[in-house]
C-alpha cells in the first residue's frame, strides 16, 4: 500500500485547507503586499492572492480605486515589472499617477473594445512578462472571469478586474473581492479564509 | 579550397509543388505553343499514372485523369534559383550560380563553423528538405568537378586530387560535361570512360577537338582555374506564388503565406539581417492587389513569430475579390539585434517577453493600440500628457488619477467645494487658449471630482477628472 504523503506545512502555505478563523497573517509565499497595513492585516495571504484575479467592485467609477492600488502599481514598477491597464475608462493622468510612485515607463495602456478587452487582458495575463494587469471588464459571464483567473495562474501576474457593486450579487471565480466605497473597504470574499465581517476605513489620501 | 555543388534535378517542379498543400497529388508541368502542349515535367504520382516528360498533352488526357497542370514557368524557376543562392549565402561566402539548375558552394572555409562535412552536408539536406527542394550534393577540390560528379553520384565526398583523379577516370563520357557532340565524337572513336581520354597524347587530343574541350578537362582535373561570378545577395526580399484556384477566404491564404514568410526568414537569417516591415500583396485578376502591410517595432526573423504576425494582420481582411496570387515585398532589411536576456532573470517562468506581446497586441488592436504614458510640459490637462514615456512631471497642484477625454457638464451646489480655485492660463500662443479656475469636489456619494469654471462664464461647471 502507498501513502501520498503531503506536508501539512504545504498545504496550509497553498492556502488549500481552510482554517476558520485562525489566519496567521504573512506565509512564506505572501509577496504581494497591498500598501495599506489594515487591509493586509485583513488578508490570509497577507496581502493580494499572488497569480490570481482579485476583483474590485466599485460604488461608481473613481471611488478610490486608485487609491487602493497605487502603493502596489508603485511597488511593482519601481521592482521594474510591467503594468498593464487595459481599456482603462479615462485617460491616466501621469502627474498623479507619478506623484503616487508609479514608473511611468513600467506602465502601459491598451485600448481596445470590449469583446478585445478581454482577449487582451488574457494575452498579458499569460505572456507572464506583466507584473499586473488591470481590467474593467464590466458585465461579463462567468466564464470569461474564470479564463482570466486560469490566466493569472498561468503567467503567473496579479490580476485585477475592477467592476460595479451590482456584480456582487453572482458568485465569481476570483480569489479575493473587495467592494470599494469612497470611505470603507469591504472583503467580500478571500480564498483561504474568512472573509472580515467588519469593513476597513479607507486611509487618508 | 573545396566546393560543394548542389544539383537541383527537378527545380521547377519543386518550385511548383511547394506552393502546394497536397504535394502527393499528381502534377505535370506544361510548356510549348497552346497548339501543341507538351510535357516538360511530371512529378513522381504523374509518373505512376504513366505520364512522362516529352509527352504531348492530348496523349496525358487520354492516357490518365485527374492531374494537376501548371505551366512550366522560366521566371519561376529564377526565382527559386535566387531564393536558393540566398539561403546558400548563409553558408559560405562564394556562391555561384554559374550552372543552371545547380549551386556551387565554397565550404572549404566553413568546415570550421559548420563541419566536419558529414555534420555539414546533413545540415544543407536538411534545409531543402525543409524547403521542399529534391537534391543531389557533391563535394570536390574544384568546382567544375563538383558539378561533374553531381551528375552521376549523390553524396559523395572528394577531397584530394589523387582521388579526383581515380573518381574522374571511371565517369562515363556522356557524364562528363562535355559538350553534346564532343561527346558523340568520343564515342565513335571508341571513348567509353573518362580514363580513356585523359589517356590519350595530349597533341592528338588537340587535333582532333576544339580548344574547349583540353581548357574543360584542364579544368576538370584542377589544372587550370575556373572563374566564376559570385552571387551578391540584393537589398530587398520579394517572393510571389501563384495559387491554382481563385481563393475567396483568407484561411485558404495561410498556407502558401506561412511559405513565402518561411522564405523570408531563410533569406533575412542568410544575411544576418531582420524584417521590420513587409507587405503581403493579395493580387487579383481584375483591378489593384490588396495591399496587408505587416509592420513591427523592433527587426525579427524567426518564422514562427513572423507568421503569426502576418496572420494577424490577414485574417481580419475581408476578401472582397478572388485572389490569384500572393506576393510578399519587403524593401528594408535592417539589421538584427537579438535581445538582451538577464542570465538570472527574475521571473524564470516568463513565457512570451513584453516586445513579443506588445507585437502581438497591436497586430491584432491595430498598430496605436498598445501606448505608454508621459508628462508633456503643458499647464492644460488635456495637453499635459502624451502616449510615450516623457520627462519628469513637475510638481504642481494636486491633479486628479483619471482624466476625462472629453469634458461633461457638472451640475453641483457650491458648498461641496473642496479645495480651488487654481487658476491655470495657458495656450494663448497656439490658438487652445483656455483661462479656467479648477476646483476639488466633493459628491454626496463621497467621490472626488475635478471640475472648471471657463472665465467669462460665471454659470456652467464641466468636469475634467475624477480623483478615484
Amino acid at each position: 500500500m502507498s501513502l501520498a504523503l503531503v506536508s501539512l506545512d504545504g498545504l496550509l502555505d497553498q492556502r488549500r485547507v481552510w482554517r476558520g478563523r485562525a489566519s496567521e497573517p504573512a506565509g512564506p509565499a505572501a509577496a504581494q503586499p497591498t500598501g495599506h497595513e489594515a487591509l493586509d492585516a485583513c488578508l490570509p495571504a497577507g496581502g493580494w492572492p499572488p497569480a490570481a484575479l482579485s476583483e474590485i467592485l466599485l460604488a461608481a467609477p473613481g471611488s478610490g480605486e486608485l487609491q487602493l492600488l497605487w502603493p502596489s502599481l508603485a511597488r511593482l514598477t519601481r521592482a521594474g515589472e510591467r503594468v498593464v491597464l487595459v481599456a482603462p475608462p479615462w485617460v491616466p493622468y501621469p502627474q498623479a499617477w507619478e506623484a503616487a510612485g508609479v514608473m511611468l515607463e513600467h506602465l502601459s495602456w491598451v485600448r481596445a473594445n470590449p469583446a478585445e478587452a478581454l482577449w487582451a487582458t488574457e494575452q498579458c495575463l499569460r505572456s507572464g512578462s506583466c507584473g499586473a494587469v488591470l481590467c474593467w471588464p464590466g458585465q461579463v459571464a462567468d466564464r470569461a472571469l474564470r479564463r482570466l483567473q486560469v490566466a493569472a495562474e498561468t503567467g503567473q501576474t496579479l490580476a485585477f478586474a475592477l467592476r460595479g457593486q451590482q456584480a456582487a450579487l453572482n458568485p465569481s471565480p476570483a480569489a479575493l473581492r473587495l467592494a470599494v466605497d469612497p470611505a470603507q473597504w469591504r472583503v467580500l470574499k478571500c480564498r483561504g479564509g474568512l472573509a472580515p465581517a467588519h469593513p476597513i476605513a479607507r486611509p487618508a489620501a | 579550397m573545396l566546393w560543394a555543388c548542389i544539383l537541383l534535378p527537378q527545380l521547377a517542379l519543386d518550385g511548383v509543388l511547394r506552393g502546394r498543400a497536397d504535394p502527393a497529388r499528381p502534377l505535370v508541368l506544361l510548356g510549348g505553343p497552346t497548339q501543341r502542349r507538351v510535357l516538360k515535367a511530371a512529378n513522381a504520382s504523374a509518373r505512376a499514372l504513366g505520364l512522362r516528360p516529352g509527352l504531348p498533352l492530348s496523349t496525358a488526357q487520354a492516357l490518365a485523369l485527374g492531374f494537376d497542370s501548371a505551366e512550366y514557368d522560366l521566371a519561376q524557376v529564377a526565382q527559386a534559383e535566387r531564393l536558393l543562392a540566398a539561403w546558400a549565402y548563409g553558408f559560405s561566402a562564394q556562391v555561384s550560380l554559374h550552372y543552371p539548375r545547380a549551386l556551387l558552394l565554397e565550404v572549404g572555409s566553413s568546415l570550421g563553423l559548420f563541419g566536419p562535412w558529414p555534420h555539414f552536408q546533413a545540415t544543407l539536406h536538411q534545409g531543402l528538405a525543409a524547403m521542399g527542394f529534391s537534391r543531389r550534393i557533391t563535394l570536390a577540390p574544384n568546382p567544375v568537378a563538383a558539378r561533374v560528379l553531381a551528375n552521376l553520384h549523390d553524396g559523395l565526398a572528394v577531397t584530394d586530387p589523387a582521388a579526383l583523379e581515380a573518381v574522374l577516370c571511371e565517369l562515363p563520357i556522356a557524364c562528363a560535361g562535355l559538350a553534346r557532340e564532343h561527346a558523340a565524337s568520343c564515342q565513335r572513336m571508341g571513348l567509353r570512360r573518362l580514363g580513356q581520354l585523359l589517356g590519350l597524347p595530349r597533341q592528338a587530343v588537340a587535333r582532333r577537338f576544339p580548344a574547349e574541350l583540353l581548357q574543360h578537362l584542364d579544368r576538370l582535373r584542377g589544372l587550370a582555374p575556373m572563374a566564376l561570378e559570385f552571387y551578391q545577395p540584393p537589398d530587398r526580399f520579394e517572393a510571389r506564388i501563384e495559387l491554382n484556384y481563385d481563393v475567396e477566404s483568407t484561411q485558404a491564404l495561410l498556407f502558401p503565406l506561412r511559405r513565402l514568410v518561411a522564405d523570408l526568414a531563410a533569406y533575412v537569417l542568410a544575411r544576418d539581417g531582420g524584417v521590420q516591415r513587409f507587405v503581403v500583396q493579395l493580387e487579383h485578376a481584375l483591378g489593384p492587389p490588396t495591399e496587408v502591410p505587416v509592420g513591427l517595432l523592433g527587426a525579427e526573423r524567426d518564422p514562427g513569430r513572423l507568421f503569426e504576425l502576418a496572420r494577424g494582420r490577414l485574417e481580419p481582411v475581408q476578401v472582397a475579390r478572388p485572389v490569384r496570387s500572393l506576393r510578399l515585398l519587403a524593401e528594408q532589411l535592417p539589421a538584427f539585434v537579438p535581445g538582451r536576456r538577464e542570465l538570472f532573470d527574475a521571473r524564470p517562468q516568463q513565457l512570451q517577453p513584453w516586445e513579443q506581446l506588445r507585437e502581438r497586441l497591436r497586430a491584432r488592436l491595430g498598430d496605436d493600440a498598445v501606448l505608454g504614458l508621459g508628462y508633456a510640459a503643458d499647464h492644460r490637462p488635456e495637453q499635459a500628457w502624451r502616449a510615450a514615456p516623457g520627462p519628469p512631471a513637475q510638481a504642481g497642484g494636486t491633479r486628479p488619477g483619471w482624466l476625462l477625454p472629453q469634458v461633461q457638464p457638472f451640475a453641483v451646489d457650491a458648498g461641496a467645494l473642496q479645495a480651488g480655485p487654481e487658476r491655470v492660463e495657458s495656450g494663448w500662443w497656439d490658438g487652445g487658449d483656455v483661462r479656467r479656475d479648477y476646483y476639488r469636489v466633493q459628491l454626496p456619494d463621497g467621490r472626488l471630482a475635478w471640475v472648471y469654471r471657463a472665465l467669462g462664464e460665471p454659470e456652467g461647471l464641466w468636469l475634467q477628472g475624477w480623483f478615484g
